[in-house]
């Protein structure tokens, strides 16, 4: 074949862009390739495929696609988490002289690499499928206020995932850290596939996030179950709803902060280069103001997770109820007045800098307040020590470390000395493994009962539990002191070899976090086999106190047979209360969506279209253009997206699930 | 709301059982309205590149060799005429006269698609005379921001012969009214951003 032609076919990629040098890659591939082939195989023996499409990849129920949210979270921790113990073997051994086993070039794509598959394929989807799962039934809705976007935008999240993924082997991904700061991303400094993979898996991505934003706010706004006014929505509903306010006021964002970065790249036009006029640190300005409220629409979900799991296994009413919204509200907000404080370095002035500095203190003041609220909360509450409850005190006694080294990294002096230095990093995972991740493991022991109707092991949560607690503090302690000692981040060798011993010991911590993960994975494993022994029937295992408690587990795909009318905060414990039966006549035919298999085929088609830009294959990003808009007009002109449920099928639905509770009574 | 308790006494209600099915696209407007509010994001972000960016010449062209305020008046008057057209579209919608809908949603699209040539007229002036996007970071943010609204506008009419074919094959039905609503919404939205365009981009920059 001619040159010219190879080149037009497959614009920059070249044999030599596969990774066949690098032995860890080739053996990395080689693993992957057989699990999925297994995957696959077993899918296909089993017969699945079908099933699969049919009650899965089309449906627009957003139980299904919180739980689908949930094992791309699962399957990326594993990635993201085999960068972390890569780089923490890297760190341990390459003293007195020795290299490590991990090449510059290499070990500069695992930390971009952990860093945007933690934030943004890990954290995002676990948060967004919690969220997505549980905010239709805690305010008493069949469904999302556009369930096929829903659908789409899970999929454009699996889109992002797959472009991260496929860097991993054709080609390489970015080495510029998980920002991607300019000049090193521009194109003089990095000519290379690596921050064109990182740029079009966000975008990809990002539009999904935005809109599952959107249609998460629509639906708490309008969708509530009539009497639950904005003062009696549940706490997790809230946190949800100002973690979608900040999606969709931060996102759009990134967006345009990358397309000027692309636009660099691919034009060659000046926003963030040295020359011509162009401004770097503008880039670091506009992706900050996105990167901070991001961290707050990582960890407000939580707070919310924390508050129900605290209440419910206290048997308590949450105490400050009202403070905890107005909390969770000033923390929205001011997470749009804090930005600065990521580069105090940058020289901005004392004034600048005090006045970012003050504000990031204030925010520790409504958190501090909710910590507050939970303690008081247990206070001569019965507690039950629950794992859901377990993860939530390791949380509140982890994160308020991370919250006051937050606060001494606010003092712009202090930061002078501690900017990208281990500091940092420590104070970094403290709260985002201490708030976040352990939340959404009290999230996910809370919660799966009433997405599986049976309940988790405790055993192997507890051995779960007591690995991730314990390899935290071993890893990221450490961390903190080689900070305080002027260690910065992001290195590969070190020359001191009396830092040693503490990278040792991060390591062993992140040996017990490895442990942590196989217990977790064990535990559900064993959950699953176990089923029969685990099952709740009732669909309230913890005696809760919220709406989603009150249907069966799994709840019925129309969630509730009949719309509840809500008179208190919390809701399902004030129907226990009162002498609550369950309808069991009159049902009625149930207006729901169809399923489609449109956002799959969308977000297919912007894969290729990320794939072919990132390649120059500009034949391929024309072609799936074309598609994409051709699929996305071709399905407004389908106006039948909806059906009825029989009034029969409900009642049969209903009239197992009154045989089921009487077999149990 | 018909709404009673399955047993006959006066006690709490728990539930309704008879209910309005949710009107559908019930939350179609605000949704259309947060979309817009991102969308606006976007814009804000690339009108604070170009404040911060607009005076880098680069020892390159500045606004008042390149912009022809003449040229972007009659430009501003197409968008805003299409407004006004776009409006009347409407108000035959709410009378359910269809051929005149759609005649005004035709006069729309061609004030649109006269204000997209007379913004690909200034392009490829500006480009021949040097002044390319590469040329300095003022160029830069200019035509990113200016080409973002033109390729919003872009999309607007695509989307508007989509609706005119649709409309066509259903007529104003329930659902193509709030799509129509949906279009006067964005169309709208285009215009307000062209507006601080034009007051920030052109008369501010000939003042620069």
């Amino acid at each position: 074949m001619p040159e010219s032609l190879t080149k037009f076919i497959f614009g920059r990629l070249t044999l030599e862009s596969l990774p066949l040098h690098e032995p860890i890659v080739v053996g990395t591939f080689i693993v992957v390739a057989l699990g999925g082939l297994a995957v696959l195989v077993a899918i296909t023996y089993f017969k699945l495929w079908g099933y699969l499409w049919r009650e899965w990849f089309t449906s627009v129920d957003h139980k299904k696609i919180g739980v689908m949210y949930m094992v791309l979270g699962l399957v990326m921790l594993l990635r993201g988490f085999s960068d972390a113990i890569m780089m923490r073997l890297q760190q341990a051994i390459a003293f007195n002289g020795s290299e490590g086993y991990l090449n510059a070039h290499h070990y500069d794509q695992i930390f971009t690499a952990h860093g945007v598959i933690m934030i943004f394929f890990v954290a995002m989807p676990f948060v967004t499928g919690l969220m997505n799962f549980v905010v239709p039934l805690q305010i008493g809705a069949r469904d999302v206020s556009f369930p096929f976007l829903n659908n789409f935008s899970f999929w454009m999240t699996v889109g992002g995932a797959i472009l991260v993924m496929a860097s991993l082997f054709v080609g390489e991904f970015a080495r510029t850290g998980w920002l991607a700061y300019p000049p090193l991303s521009g194109i003089n400094y990095s000519p290379d596939v690596g921050v064109d993979y990182y740029i079009w898996a966000l975008q990809v991505a990002g539009v999904g996030t935005t809109l599952s934003g959107i249609n998460l706010i629509c639906t708490i706004i309008k969708m509530r179950a009539p009497g639950m006014t904005m003062m009696r929505m549940p706490v997790f509903t809230w946190t949800s709803l100002c973690t979608n306010v900040l999606i969709v006021a931060s996102f759009p964002v990134l967006t345009a902060v990358l397309t000027l970065l692309a636009l660099d790249r691919y034009v060659g036009t000046n926003f963030f280069t040295n020359d011509f006029g162009g401004n770097p640190m503008m880039y670091v300005n506009l992706i900050w103001i996105w990167g901070h409220p991001e961290v707050y629409i990582l960890i407000l979900p939580l707070f919310g997770v924390f508050s129900e799991v605290t209440s419910t296994f206290s048997g308590k009413r949450l105490f400050g109820y009202t403070s905890m919204v107005y909390a969770t509200v000033v923390i929205t907000i001011l997470s749009y007045l804090v930005w600065l404080h990521h580069f105090f370095t940058m020289g901005s002035g004392a004034s600048v800098n005090s006045f970012f500095g003050i504000t990031t203190m204030i925010i520790s003041i409504p958190t501090g307040a909710k910590m507050f609220n939970w303690l008081f909360t247990m206070y001569r509450g019965r507690i039950r020590f629950e794992l859901p409850m377990m993860w939530t005190l390791a949380f509140m006694l982890t994160f308020v470390v991370g919250g006051m080294t937050g606060v001494l990294l606010a003092v712009p002096p202090a930061d002078f000395v501690l900017h990208n230095s281990l500091f940092l990093i420590a104070h970094f995972h403290n709260v985002i493994i201490g708030g976040v991740l352990f939340g959404l493991f009290a999230g996910i022991a809370y919660w799966w009962p009433k997405a599986f109707g049976f309940r988790l092991d405790p055993f192997w949560g507890k051995v779960s539990f007591w690995c991730w607690v314990l390899g935290f503090w071993f890893a990221f302690m450490p961390l903190y002191i080689l900070g305080l000692m002027g260690v910065t981040r992001r290195m590969r060798v070190f020359d001191d070899p009396s830092l040693q011993i503490w990278f040792v010991i991060a390591a062993f911590g992140a040996v017990l976090i490895a442990a942590g993960i196989a217990a977790f994975l064990v535990q559900i494993f064993v959950s699953i086999r176990k089923r029969a022994e685990l099952v709740d029937v009732t669909g309230d295992p913890w005696d809760g106190r919220t709406l989603e408690w009150s249907t069966s587990s799994p709840p019925p795909a129309y969630n509730f047979a009949f719309t509840p009318v809500i008179r208190d905060n919390d809701a399902w414990w004030d129907m226990k209360k009162a002498g609550y039966r369950r309808p069991l006549n009159g049902f009625k035919p149930i207006h729901m969506p169809k399923n489609t298999g449109t956002g799959v085929i969308l977000a297919v088609f912007s894969v290729a279209l990320g794939f072919g830009l990132i390649w120059y294959m500009w034949w391929l990003a024309a072609l799936s253009f074309v598609c994409l808009i051709a699929t996305a007009i071709g399905h407004t002109f389908n106006y039948h997206r909806d059906f009825d449920i029989p009034a029969a099928e409900v009642a049969q639905t209903e009239e197992a699930r009154t045989t089921l509770l009487a077999a149990q009574a | 709301m018909a709404s009673t308790a399955t047993t006959a006494d006066a006690g709490p209600v728990f539930y309704l059982e008879e209910e309005h099915a949710h009107a559908e696209g019930g939350s179609t407007m605000l949704g259309f309205w947060l979309y817009l509010m991102s969308d606006c994001l976007i814009f804000a972000m690339l009108f604070a590149a170009f404040g911060v960016l607009g005076g880098n010449y680069a020892a390159g062209p500045a606004p008042k060799d390149l912009f022809d305020l003449g040229l972007v008046a009659v430009n501003t008057t197409m968008l805003l005429l299409s407004s006004i057209t776009y409006g009347f579209a409407m108000l035959t919608m709410d009378k359910g006269r269809v051929g005149a809908t759609q005649a005004w949603l035709g006069v729309t699209m061609l004030f649109g698609l006269a204000f997209l040539s007379i913004e690909l007229y200034e392009f490829a002036h500006m480009i021949h005379e040097g002044a390319t996007p590469q040329r300095s970071a003022f160029l830069s943010s200019f035509f990113t921001l200016v080409g973002t609204h033109g390729l919003h506008v872009t999309f607007g009419i695509v989307w508007m012969v989509t609706l005119m074919v649709q409309v066509a094959r259903h007529s104003l039905i329930e659902a193509n009214r709030r799509r129509l609503m949906c279009l006067s919404m964005f169309w709208h939205f285009l215009d307000v951003v062209w507006i601080g365009v034009f007051t920030f981009v052109y008369l501010m920059g000939t003042l620069r």
